[in-house]
């Protein structure tokens, strides 16, 4: 039988934390040529269809901005999270909070006019998801709850919240019975950015303003150098003085406010009112932005426009080719083990091991060798 | 009377998914290993039963399936946590992210579709026994699987020198490697019986409890039964009761929607999630005993030195 062995680096690899990311997309081309081709379609014309028709003009990559920014907002947040090595995974719940905060004024004030409207929503929106983001981070440093249970939960509750709301109080009484609220007034839309090429509104804006403000924050600020600290030790973090439930608050605030602000922003922007469904899951895709980004803010921008892409892909060969646009869901989950697989490269060699004993033990041989040297 | 055994019925069906796939993470858990994966193998468990039974019309091929399904799945986590050493609880979401999607994808065709139901169990005389018979006698198979699964999971965790030797390596898989044991082929088995579990469990959504494929319709059951290990303090028959427990909010909130209780129905619906947070807040606030019970190297990963 073959066996895997992963020899540890003396240091870690510049070269794979470079290139990994790209091996890993090289790697779901590859598995996603094998399943179109399962599917009965020529890979070439899927791919064709699925990465490149999409982008080819300029309306089109304004769709695509629209997908990114939930995207890279949300990822930006989750990414500092996970630097700490704590786990909010229920971004798309305070997502649905931030949407719903933020269309208390729209909805309940539809009279209520003019420039502070677009201003205030946003905060609230950011207040809804800081608050709702603020239930695991309460319950796991009051009781050490684990957090990664109850923000996934809280998800389900947010679904079921929002479903309730636009199908009792807040439906609209002149919606011919559908659940939805009102479509927002003028000064309650998000603009667009250049409405003669395309519908991209202001949320790129702020996910591209959230990116380089947390990578500002991470590299150059003393509380990114916490994050880090307390994420890869935190016996050491403790001792340089660092809380560690100031940073659980801390992160789970931060990431619950951008997710509620792409909550808001997409409600505000791309739909113009509450419905059912308000995300197409994107509050979980963008954990896989955040890890194909390298929980880098500059990379999570890069990794947010690829993830856009697949949903715009999934639509067009569901059209094209009367495949299930649940293909998005498959290529984004691969696009994540190819990742964290890669991702291993990083740090250690993998050997492959079992395929004849003699050399195997040859190799061990050779190995050993150097090895003498360095311990004299 | 009749009512109370339907209902009582219908909480061991809505238990049993809970107690198998939590019973199988349990196994993986005791051996160290974190895998959130749980609800994407039980979704890809419910496509492939549903699957298999449609395709051949036989039940039984599908549950056999499921099975398989299930273990097959979950072989890619552990080829990815355990040769590959990555993160766990990243590789466990990715896992089910990838199978919410892929069953999405694969159970296109099968929605709308009529599915082939598991016959509960039915012995000429004694299941007709007024309450016990039905209870005890006339309930579907995978019940009764659950049930023993559950009491051989005990035994062999507690009363076997492999299950022994699986406790020590999730406590300390350095000291177990240290002692010649095979700490990563240990783990390998523990998965994949965590993946065949979640299968299975999977399984008896799409061919017992709804017999049909509705996009996912595990609806965070794998989430939960994660939640149950925790709340059993790793302990076998604490998952059962915590299972039925969880079976009995979740039928308790349908037939309260049933009985038109004036509370919204999404209210009721949010219950079982909600359970769940109240429940795991009340077992970590005792620090000592979650201490005392957690599976001390859980979530690290693991790489042998030579």
């Amino acid at each position: 039988m073959m066996r895997i062995e992963l020899v540890k680096r003396p240091q870690r690899s510049a070269l794979f934390s470079v290139l990994s990311p790209f091996i890993a997309f090289a790697l779901t081309m590859i598995a996603g040529g094998i399943m179109f081709a399962l599917l009965g379609v020529n890979p070439l014309d899927a791919f064709n269809i699925y990465f490149i028709q999409p982008i080819s003009e300029v309306w089109q990559l304004h769709e695509l901005a629209i997908k990114a920014a939930p995207l890279i907002l949300i990822a930006v947040g989750l990414s500092v999270c996970y630097k700490a090595n704590i786990w909010n995974i229920g971004a798309e719940g305070q997502f649905i909070f931030g949407a719903i905060f933020g269309s208390i004024i729209p909805v309940l004030f539809p009279q209520f006019e003019g420039p502070l409207v677009i201003p205030l929503m946003l905060l609230l929106g950011m207040v809804g998801g800081a608050f709702y983001a603020s239930i695991p981070a309460f319950l796991k440093t009051r009781f050490s709850t684990n957090e990664i249970l109850t923000s996934l939960m809280l998800v389900y509750v947010a679904q079921l919240f929002l479903d309730w709301l636009v199908r009792g109080p807040w439906r609209d009484p002149e919606g011919h019975g559908f659940p939805q609220t009102i479509q927002f007034g003028d000064s309650a839309v998000l603009p667009e950015l250049m409405p003669d090429a395309g519908r991209a509104n202001w949320g790129f804006v702020f996910a591209l303003v959230a990116a380089v403000a947390i990578w500002l924050m991470m590299s150059r600020m003393l509380k990114g150098f916490e994050v880090r600290v307390l994420g890869s030790s935190p016996r050491a973090g403790r001792f340089a003085g660092f809380g560690f439930n100031r940073m659980v608050f801390f992160t789970f605030l931060l990431s619950g406010a951008l997710a509620g602000l792409a909550g808001i922003s997409e409600v505000s922007g791309a739909i113009g009112q509450l419905q059912p469904v308000i995300s197409p899951g994107y509050g979980f895709t963008a954990i896989i932005v955040a890890f194909l980004g390298r929980l880098n803010p500059l990379g999570i921008v890069a990794a947010g426009l690829v993830l856009a892409l697949t949903y715009l892909g999934g639509e067009a060969v569901q059209s094209a080719l009367g495949i299930s646009d649940k293909v998005a869901r498959v290529f984004q989950g691969m696009l994540l083990f190819f990742v964290l697989g890669c991702d291993t490269l990083i740090h250690y060699r993998i050997r492959l091991i079992g395929m004849a004993l003699t050399k195997a033990n040859g190799t061990a041989q050779l190995e050993a060798a150097p090895k003498l040297e360095e311990a004299r | 009377m009749d009512i109370t055994v339907n209902i009582l019925l219908t909480i061991a069906t809505a238990a049993t998914p809970l107690l198998i796939a939590a019973i199988g993470e349990l196994v993986v858990e005791r051996s160290g290993v974190l895998n959130l994966g749980v609800e994407g193998m039980m979704i890809m468990g419910a496509v492939g039963g549903f699957g298999a039974g449609y395709l051949t019309g036989s039940p039984w091929i599908g549950l056999l399936a499921a099975i398989i399904v299930g273990a097959l799945f979950s072989l890619l986590f552990a080829v990815m946590t355990l040769s590959l050493a990555t993160n766990q609880v990243a590789t466990g979401l990715s896992l089910t992210l990838l199978g919410l999607g892929l069953s999405g994808m694969i159970g296109t065709s099968f929605v709308g579709q009529p599915g082939v139901r598991l016959p509960n169990l039915d012995i000429p005389v004694i299941s007709s026994i007024p309450v016990v018979g039905r209870l005890i006698f006339g309930q579907d198979p995978v019940f009764y699987i659950s049930i023993a699964l559950t009491a051989a999971v005990m035994w062999f965790l507690f009363r076997t020198r492999t299950g022994l030797t699986l406790r020590s390596i999730g406590d300390s898989h350095t000291s177990a490697h240290a002692l010649g044991i095979k700490v990563i082929r240990y783990r390998y088995l523990a998965v994949i019986f965590g993946g065949a579990c979640a299968g299975l469990a999977g399984g008896h959504l799409s061919l017992v409890y709804t017999p049909q494929w509705v996009e996912n319709m595990s609806a965070g059951r794998g989430w939960i039964a994660l939640a149950l290990v925790v709340f059993a303090s790793w302990r076998p028959w604490r998952v059962l009761a915590g299972a039925y427990i969880f079976g009995a909010v979740w039928i308790g909130q349908l037939h309260a929607q049933a009985f038109g209780i004036p509370v919204p129905s999404q209210f009721l619906s949010s219950l079982p999630y909600l359970a769940t947070i109240v429940v795991l807040v009340l077992i970590s606030r005792n620090k000592r005993l979650t201490m005392m019970n957690t599976p001390a190297s859980l979530g690290q990963p693991f790489v042998p030195d030579r």
